[in-house]
């Protein structure tokens, strides 16, 4: 469909594919030139949120319901949780993103604890992180109505292989503080410049049967701790 | 009230007793229906098959043979779907206000139970066009409720198309006949002596593949089912 | 009517075979039935659906009656933040670009997440050819590798294939392409996930250059946004040094808080979640996390054209989320395959005519590919009216043939309905004429439409009088 001419000299006048689906969209759409003061006609005739209330509970059983594994307590007994959740599985070694409270380790930092703690640099690759079992990380926000952890490289949360390649993902969230009920609520707090990483329940597919099992190639154990009672 | 009858082209030729049956079940409400002999086809078939010009004919004859009545009736989903929702599209100027049977008996009349009887046990097929196209919801199951002796039982699978879909039917007739033959099956499944329908079409198709592989099974128009009484059960 | 009317064979003849496929109706049918349910579950606990819905399509026609503005801002945040953007005519077009970008890491292997674009045009056969090996790491899609098959559904390709026969193409091919399947595989889904996991994990971690689509890109921001369950879109869009991404140029919603609409809709339509396990979004390039490279590669191949058409271009909402092939009794028995594109179902039959036009046996046996039940339009998250453009291109096929001279005897056969059916008399001639002849129907048509008919269905008895006979004799 081009004019291209049969051997184009350089910088010649044939229009480049960018200018050319440029022409060919404003010939579909008649030219149509956009008025400079039309913005956003769209209604948006749907709710903000259809829960209101309960939303740590609804946070929880949602999470549970795509078999992620939830704890709840108070930030004192954190290192004990994660510790326990460690043990659980067995796991030897943890990596550790830069800006996580040093107190949710606590308990590992102990030499009898067993457990080696990785901590994030760049010279870490992907091949060091599949040696490694676990990592611990804390999260950007939560939504309550569908379950959802957002995690956006920030502070306690790290690179984005980090909480990929290890097989066991324990993500804490402080509460209620960064729980929204609904993703219209999460939006407005992301920062879309910053790569993220929405989380609901652990790695699954559908593609057997259309059946859901859960455990492909993201960390098949997520376990998340929604810590309550002393904000701040 | 001027009512008329669209009997449809399918009900004049193959199903009369459509027709009859819609005309004394209105008579019997007190109704006092007219027949506008010039009447032939909505065009749906054209248009459908792809020939928007030839069904634009049909449609143009419609609105002329139709001027003047406030109210028709016409006992097919379908037909009275494309009327509603396409003639507009195709002819200049109003589209004569139709009634598919079931809403004007609820709608218009006001009338659920219309004093039919028919001892049978019978499943109701929504189809593909009364329930998504028209929207006639729970209006028939409501008036088949009413029927005195009649047993209602559930279709599974009862909203799924059987698979007629006008040429469909001869252009895909692989595809068409599975969707048939798993629409009888559900009927049979059912336990219902009767499909019913508001859809001469549908039923052709079903009762045609019921027919063939020798299913117990029995295929009727709502209208016949509601113009049954206790001195004459049609069927 | 005339044997005319069985005049676009290709449709049906693939859905001739697959109807007769016992194993595959049996999948099929068990597959598509476990999701509309769940589906149908997930969709009612919202009570805005409907808003959703028409807010969803209100956006995509928003962005569609711009889409030049769209992409040219698009366009400048990518670059912005460190992105390098590529527009592509056509498949040649992009396949070419991105062969060309591969070439210049060096690389002779790429890991794939799924993606439609690639698919349809035709990516890894063409980079097979190039000499570069393209692994597909969503596990329908390496079921459908492995298999050396082809995909027929859009969000699980190889729905078509039941477990057992998952787990002796695993057995059979895994170990050509790298770690064999693991002794004693059994078919329980959770085993083939973790083949799966083993065989593709040394892929993640060796690659250099991934590939993948997008389901969707924000105008406002030059953010790229990836639905997944599995993971390997967090491995793929994660781990490699660099990433290419082809989307089609009608994938843009214009603001980031459009997202808000479409992180609704999509779970809930494809996979009936409440949410997908894995949403990745991703603006430009970020120094120490993620890909040093990353290139979009435009496509239009065939959606300005698609465009043009005021009726048809309502396909280009559409989110590939699946719900119309899961609840479309067509599909359900003809499988994926027999639409030949990489756009099966209710949406390939409208899609799939529209970018490739109708040159074709097959393109325009596809419009006919429905019996217009409408429960596509019905489930479809962005409203597009598919019956309506299925008639819509069902006309555009019969004029073309008008031009070109082709279904003539269904023509006259449109025609001498469309006489009788104006002409009173000739139509009352024809009824009694059907009438008397009724005993000479025979009970098996031997040729055509009455053929395609009477295969499988008896022709209902006529009776011996018509209705408008009948009312004669009663209401004069």
């Amino acid at each position: 469909m081009s004019p291209t001419p049969q051997s184009p000299p350089p910088n010649s006048a044939a229009p480049t594919a960018r200018e050319e689906i440029l022409a060919r969209i404003r010939r579909s759409t008649s030219g149509h030139a956009r008025p400079a003061a039309e913005v956003d006609a769209v209604s948006r005739d749907y709710l903000t949120a259809h829960v209101h209330d309960g939303l740590i509970d609804l946070l929880a059983e949602n999470l549970a319901d795509y078999r992620a594994k939830v704890h709840r307590c108070t930030r004192a007994e954190i290192p004990g949780v994660v510790a326990k959740l460690l043990s659980e599985q067995g796991d030897r070694s943890v990596a550790v993103p830069d800006g996580l409270p040093e107190a949710w380790l606590e308990e590992l930092r102990a030499p009898e604890a067993g457990v080696t703690l990785v901590p994030d640099s760049a010279a870490l690759t992907a091949t060091d992180l599949d040696a490694v079992d676990a990592v611990v990380s804390g999260c950007a926000l939560a939504i309550a109505e569908t379950g959802t952890i957002v995690l956006d490289a920030g502070p306690g949360q790290g690179r984005r292989m980090l909480t990929l390649v290890p097989d066991h993902h324990i993500c804490v969230v402080r509460c209620p503080e960064q729980v929204v009920a609904s993703v219209p609520q999460a939006m407005p707090l992301l920062d879309p410049g910053r790569p993220q990483t929405w989380i609901a329940g652990p790695s699954a597919t559908s593609d057997i049967e259309l059946d859901r099992v859960e455990g492909v190639h993201g960390p098949r154990r997520l376990d998340v701790i929604l810590i309550e009672g002393e904000a701040g | 009230m001027r009512i008329a009858l669209f009997v449809t082209c399918v009900n004049d030729v193959a199903f009369p007793s459509t027709g009859i049956a819609t005309v004394r079940l209105l008579e019997r409400l007190g109704v006092e229906v007219a027949f506008p002999e010039a009447q032939t086809c909505c065009g749906q078939m054209q248009y459908n098959t792809g020939y928007p010009a030839e069904a634009a004919q049909p449609a143009a004859k419609f609105a002329r043979d139709f001027a003047g009545y406030d109210a028709v009736v016409v006992p097919s989903g379908s037909c009275g779907a494309f009327i509603r929702d396409v003639h507009p599209k195709l002819v200049e100027g109003a589209v004569p206000p139709v009634y598919e049977l079931t809403e004007y008996l609820l709608d218009v009349l006001g009338v659920e139970q219309v004093g039919a009887y028919f001892p049978h046990k019978v499943a109701y097929h929504p189809t593909c066009h009364s329930s998504r196209l028209l929207k006639v919801g729970d209006r028939p199951t409501r008036l088949l409720r009413a029927v005195e002796g009649l047993e209602l039982v559930e279709l599974p699978g009862a909203a799924e198309c059987c698979g007629f879909g006008g040429t469909f039917s001869v252009k895909n007739p692989d595809v068409s006949a599975a969707m048939g033959a798993d629409k009888v099956t559900h009927a049979v499944e059912s336990g219902a002596e009767y499909l019913v329908a508001a859809d001469n079409s549908c039923l052709m198709h079903i009762g045609g593949t019921a027919r063939r592989s020798a299913a117990p099974l029995k295929t009727i128009h709502l209208a016949e089912i509601l113009a049954s009484t206790v001195e004459k059960v049609l069927a | 009517m005339s044997g005319t009317y069985v005049g676009m064979p290709s449709f049906p003849d693939a859905a001739h075979r697959a109807t007769r496929d016992k194993q595959l109706r049996a999948n099929l049918t068990r597959a598509t039935h476990t999701i509309r349910d769940k589906r149908a579950r997930a969709v009612a606990e919202l009570e805005d659906w409907e808003g959703l819905r028409q807010a969803g399509k209100a956006i995509k026609d928003e962005t569609l009656a711009h889409l030049d503005d769209y992409l040219l801002q698009l366009e400048a945040k990518v670059t912005e933040a460190g992105g390098i953007v590529h527009w592509a005519r056509d498949a040649d077009e992009a396949n070419r670009i991105v062969t060309e970008l591969i070439r210049a890491t060096g690389q002779t292997e790429v890991v794939k997440v799924k993606s439609m674009a690639t698919q349809e045009i035709g990516l890894n056969e063409h980079l097979a050819a190039e000499g570069i090996s393209a692994y597909e790491t969503d596990l329908a899609e390496l079921i459908v590798q492995l298999g050396d098959d082809l995909p027929s559904h859009i969000l699980v390709p190889a729905i078509h294939k039941n477990r057992t026969e998952i787990r002796d193409i695993f057995n059979r091919a895994m170990g050509h392409w790298g770690r064999p399947a693991p002794e004693g595989l059994t078919d329980t889904p959770a085993d083939l996930a973790e083949a799966a996991r083993l065989h593709l994990r040394e892929k993640f971690l060796r690659a250099k250059v991934a590939v993948s689509g997008a389901n969707f890109m924000v105008a406002e921001t030059g953010t790229l946004v990836v639905l997944e369950s599995e993971g390997n879109g967090r491995m793929c869009l994660t781990l490699p040094e660099t990433l290419i991404s082809v989307v089609g140029i009608e994938k843009i919603v214009p603001t980031w808080r459009d997202l808000e609409v479409f992180l609704q809709l999509l779970p809930r339509s494809s996979t009936a979640e409440r949410m997908n396990p894995y949403t990745t979004t991703w603006t430009g390039v970020r120094d120490g996390d993620g890909p040093k490279q990353f290139h979009l590669v435009l496509l239009d191949n065939g959606r300005t054209q698609t465009l043009a058409d005021e009726v048809g271009r309502q396909a280009l909402r559409c989110i590939r989320c699946s719900a119309c092939l899961n609840v479309c009794p067509v599909y359900e028995r003809a499988g994926g395959h027999a639409y030949g594109s990489a756009y099966p179902g209710p949406i390939g039959a409208i899609l799939t005519p529209q970018l490739r036009g109708i040159a074709t046996d097959l393109d325009r046996s596809l419009p006919y590919a429905s019996s217009l039940c409408g429960a596509c339009f019905e489930a479809c998250p962005v409203a597009i009216d598919i019956p309506e453009v299925l008639v819509h291109l069902r006309a555009k096929v019969t004029e073309d043939a008008k031009e070109h001279g082709g279904h003539r005897l269904e023509r006259t056969a449109m025609r001498a309905a469309t006489y009788a059916m104006t002409h009173p008399a000739a139509y009352r001639t024809a009824e009694a004429a059907a009438v008397r002849a009724r005993k000479l129907i025979p009970k098996k048509v031997p040729f055509g439409a009455g053929k395609a008919w009477t295969e499988t269905r008896d022709l209902p008895e006529l009776p011996p009088q018509t209705f408008r006979q009948w009312w004669k004799e009663t209401h004069r």
